[in-house]
C-alpha cells in the first residue's frame, strides 16, 4: 500500500472515530436527541470497504450507520446537524442518527430496520445492470440480520441473476444485547453463503488491511460480472447497543480486553510504526486536522437553526413531478 | 373508442410506458413464462425481453425491496404481488421503507414504483386470496393508493402510476380483469386523485370504487326510474390523496350519503369518507351516513358463505331506498 492509500484509510478511521467520540459526548451532554448507535471498533469495516467503491457506487447501512456515510464521503458538517435535527442536515432533521442518507454518493440511507437495507441494495445493483452503468451495490448489515429474511431472499436473488453487489455482513458479535452464537445457528455466517452458490469470505474486521484484501475480491467478482459475494467481518461492538445501554448482559473484561489489544486503530498505528510506513509526524498532524474539523462540525450543527414547524409538511410526496 | 377487457386495458398501458421509456420494468412471480395468472401480462415478456420482464423467486420481501433499490438506483419498476393478500409478506418493505423513503430523507429521493395487487373475491378464492386490503395502507402516510374499476381507468390510472415519481399500490381487483368495457384510442391518462361523477342526482349520493362500483351501477339500473335525477354516483378511483372536494360538493347538493366497498366495513375507507363528511359538512346532512363493506370475518371459501360476508347488490338496493326515503 502506498504512503497515500494508508494516510486515507488512518484519516478516514480517525474520522469515524472523533465523530462517533464527540456523538457520544453532545448526547450525553443533552445535546442530541433519538436513538444513538455508535460504530467504534468497527472503523476498519467502513474505510476498506469503501475506499475500493466509486462515489457512484451504491451502499445501504444500519442502525448504525455514521461509520459508513463517513466512509463513503458524507459531509460530518450535515451529518452533525441531522444529529441534533437541525434544517441544515442531510434530512433537514427528518430522519436523525437511523436515518442519515446522501443519495448524491451512492449512500442510500441508513436503517432503522435490521435487515432492512439488503434488498435495497440488491435492487441497486439490479438498476446499475439493467442500466449498464457499472455501479456496484454493497449492503452492510450485522450478525444479527443474517437471520432475518431479508437476508435469505435478497441473497439468493442477487445470486440467480448475479447482480453485482457484496454482501458485507459486521459481525460485532452482539445482536443488540444477545450473544450471537445464542442467535445464530452457525459459527461462521460467511458459510452460509454455499447456500445459495456463491463465495462465502471472512476478513478479520479490526485489521482494516485485510478488509481491504478479502474485499477487493468481492468487488473485481462484481465488477467483473462474477455475481455477488457474502463477506463476514469479524469485528466487535466495543459500545453498548445504543448510547445509554447499561451493558448488563456482558462482562466489562471482555469490552477491556477488546479495547487494549484489538482496536483496529491502534492496530493500524502499530503496523504502520513497526513498518516504517508512516511516520507520528504524519499521523498526528492527520489527528489534528480531524479534530478540528469535527469541532466545526459540532459547530456548524449548535449553530443551525431547528427546522420551522411548517417544514413536518414537506417532502411527503414529489408534487407536480413528472417521471 | 374501443372494447377490450380489464386486463388488456393494462396491458396497454404497460407496452405503452414500456415502449415510452426504457427505465420501466416489471418483476414478479410467474409474469413472463406464464403471462401472468390472469393474462395481464401475456406477450409482454416476448416484446421487451427477460431483462424487462423478470420472473422472480418467491420472495416477496425480495421483490419489493428490490423494486425499491432498482427506483433509487434510476429505474421505475412495475411490481406485480401477484395476490394482495401476499403485500403482508412484503409488509416491512412497503410499511418503513417505501413509504418513509422520501420523506425520512428529507426529501432527497424520488421513489417512482408501481406495487400492482390482485385484489377482492372471485372464484372461490377464500381467506387468503380474496381481501380487498387498502385500508391498511391508506393508514400509512408516503404511499399513493388507486383502484379502478373500469377497463378504461385501469388503463389510464395505471400509466398515471408508473409516471408518478411516488411510490403507488394499484389494486386492481381479480373479477374485473375479463371484463370488457370502452378504452379511448391513443394516449389516455387517468389523473391520480381525481373521481368521477358517473351519474347525477339530487337526493343521495353514493360513494363507491373497484368491483364495487359497479355492484352500485348494477344496483341503480335495476331501481331504474326510482333512482332517475336523485342518486348521484362518484367512482373515487383514487384512495390516497383522496378526491374529498368532489365527495363534499354532492353531499351538500344531495344532503345524504352512502358508501360502498368490498373491504371489511370496520376501519375501512368508507369510516374516513363518513368522518371527513362529519366533519367539514355534518350541517348539510338530512339522514344518518350509511356504510356498506365486508362483515369483520375472513373471507370464507364456500360460496354462499363468502355471499354472506361480503356485500350483494341486494343489500345495496335496499340501503339506496332506505336513505331515500329517510329523513333526520
Amino acid at each position: 500500500m502506498n504512503k497515500g492509500t494508508l494516510l486515507r484509510w488512518y484519516r478516514t478511521m480517525m474520522r469515524i472515530r472523533v465523530f462517533e467520540e464527540t456523538v457520544n459526548e453532545k448526547f450525553l451532554a443533552g445535546e442530541i436527541p433519538g436513538f444513538v448507535h455508535l460504530y467504534v471498533g468497527q472503523e476498519a469495516v467502513a474505510t476498506a470497504i469503501c475506499d475500493l467503491l466509486n462515489e457512484s457506487d451504491y451502499i445501504t447501512s444500519t442502525h448504525r450507520g455514521h461509520g459508513h456515510a463517513i466512509a463513503k464521503g458524507a459531509d460530518m458538517k450535515r451529518m452533525m446537524a441531522e444529529l441534533y435535527g437541525r434544517e441544515t442536515g442531510y434530512c433537514k432533521g427528518k430522519g436523525g442518527s437511523m436515518h442519515i442518507a446522501d443519495f448524491r454518493i451512492g449512500m442510500l440511507g441508513a436503517n432503522g430496520v435490521v435487515g432492512g437495507g439488503i434488498n435495497i441494495a440488491v435492487g441497486a445493483a439490479l438498476a446499475g445492470k439493467l442500466l449498464d452503468n457499472g455501479r456496484i451495490a454493497v449492503s452492510f448489515f450485522g450478525d444479527g440480520a443474517s437471520n432475518r429474511g431479508t437476508f435469505h431472499e435478497g441473497i439468493n436473488m442477487a445470486a440467480i441473476w448475479k447482480l453485482p453487489v457484496i454482501f458485507v455482513c459486521e459481525n460485532n458479535q452482539w445482536s443488540s444485547t444477545t450473544f450471537y452464537r445464542n442467535s445464530t445457528a452457525v459459527e461462521d455466517i460467511a458459510v452460509r453463503a454455499s447456500a445459495y452458490g456463491i463465495p462465502g469470505l471472512i476478513a478479520d474486521g479490526n485489521d482494516v488491511f485485510d478488509v481491504y484484501e478479502k474485499a477487493d475480491e468481492a468487488v473485481k467478482r462484481a465488477r467483473k460480472g462474477g455475481g455477488p459475494s457474502l463477506l463476514e467481518v469479524k469485528t466487535y461492538r466495543v459500545k453498548g447497543h445504543f448510547i445509554g445501554d447499561p451493558e448488563k448482559y456482558r462482562r466489562r473484561e471482555e469490552i477491556m480486553e477488546q479495547l487494549e489489544n484489538n482496536d483496529p486503530i491502534k492496530r493500524f498505528v502499530q503496523r504502520v510504526t513497526d513498518e516504517n510506513l508512516l511516520s507520528s509526524e504524519e499521523l498526528t498532524q492527520v489527528d489534528q486536522e480531524v479534530v478540528e474539523e469535527v469541532k466545526n462540525a459540532v459547530e456548524f450543527a449548535q449553530n443551525s437553526p431547528f427546522p420551522d414547524s411548517s417544514q413536518a409538511y414537506e417532502d411527503l410526496f414529489v408534487e407536480d413531478g413528472v417521471q | 373508442m374501443r372494447e377490450v377487457t380489464f386486463a388488456e386495458a393494462t396491458l396497454e398501458a404497460m407496452r405503452e410506458e414500456m415502449a415510452r421509456d426504457s427505465r420501466v420494468f416489471i418483476m414478479g412471480e410467474d409474469i413472463a413464462s406464464q403471462g401472468g395468472i390472469f393474462g395481464q401480462f401475456k406477450g409482454l415478456a416476448d416484446q421487451f425481453g427477460l431483462e424487462r420482464v423478470r420472473d422472480t423467486p418467491i420472495s416477496e420481501t425480495a421483490i419489493v425491496g428490490a423494486g425499491i433499490g432498482a427506483a433509487l438506483g434510476g429505474l421505475i419498476p412495475v411490481i406485480d404481488m401477484h395476490f394482495a393478500d401476499f403485500l403482508g409478506v412484503a409488509m416491512d418493505e412497503v410499511l418503513n421503507q417505501m413509504s418513509k423513503i422520501r420523506y425520512m430523507f428529507g426529501g432527497q429521493a424520488n421513489l417512482p414504483l408501481v406495487l400492482r395487487a390482485p385484489d377482492g373475491v372471485t372464484r372461490s378464492g377464500a381467506a387468503q386470496h380474496s381481501q380487498s386490503l387498502e385500508a391498511i395502507f391508506m393508514h400509512i402516510p408516503g404511499t399513493k393508493i388507486v383502484a379502478p374499476s373500469n377497463a378504461e381507468d385501469a388503463k389510464g390510472l395505471l400509466k398515471a402510476a408508473i409516471r408518478d415519481p411516488n411510490p403507488v399500490i394499484y389494486f386492481e381487483h381479480k373479477d374485473l380483469f375479463r371484463r370488457k368495457g370502452q378504452v379511448p384510442d391513443g394516449e389516455h391518462i387517468t389523473p391520480i386523485g381525481k373521481a368521477r361523477v358517473t351519474r347525477e342526482g339530487d337526493s343521495l349520493t353514493v360513494v363507491s370504487y373497484s368491483r364495487m362500483f359497479t355492484e352500485v351501477e348494477a344496483a341503480c339500473q335495476q331501481l331504474g326510474d326510482e333512482v332517475e335525477g336523485k342518486v348521484e354516483l362518484i367512482d373515487l378511483r383514487t384512495i390516497v390523496p383522496m378526491d374529498v372536494e368532489t365527495i363534499l360538493a354532492s353531499v351538500r347538493k344531495t344532503h345524504r350519503l352512502l358508501i360502498v366497498h368490498e373491504a371489511v366495513k370496520r376501519g375501512g375507507v368508507g369510516a374516513e369518507i363518513s368522518a371527513v363528511v362529519a366533519e367539514k359538512a355534518v350541517e348539510y346532512l338530512d339522514a344518518p351516513i350509511v356504510r356498506i363493506g365486508a362483515k369483520p370475518y375472513p373471507i370464507p371459501f364456500s360460496p354462499p358463505l363468502e355471499r354472506e360476508i361480503v356485500p350483494q347488490v341486494d343489500e345495496i338496493i335496499s340501503a339506496i331506498r332506505g336513505l331515500l326515503n329517510a329523513r333526520i
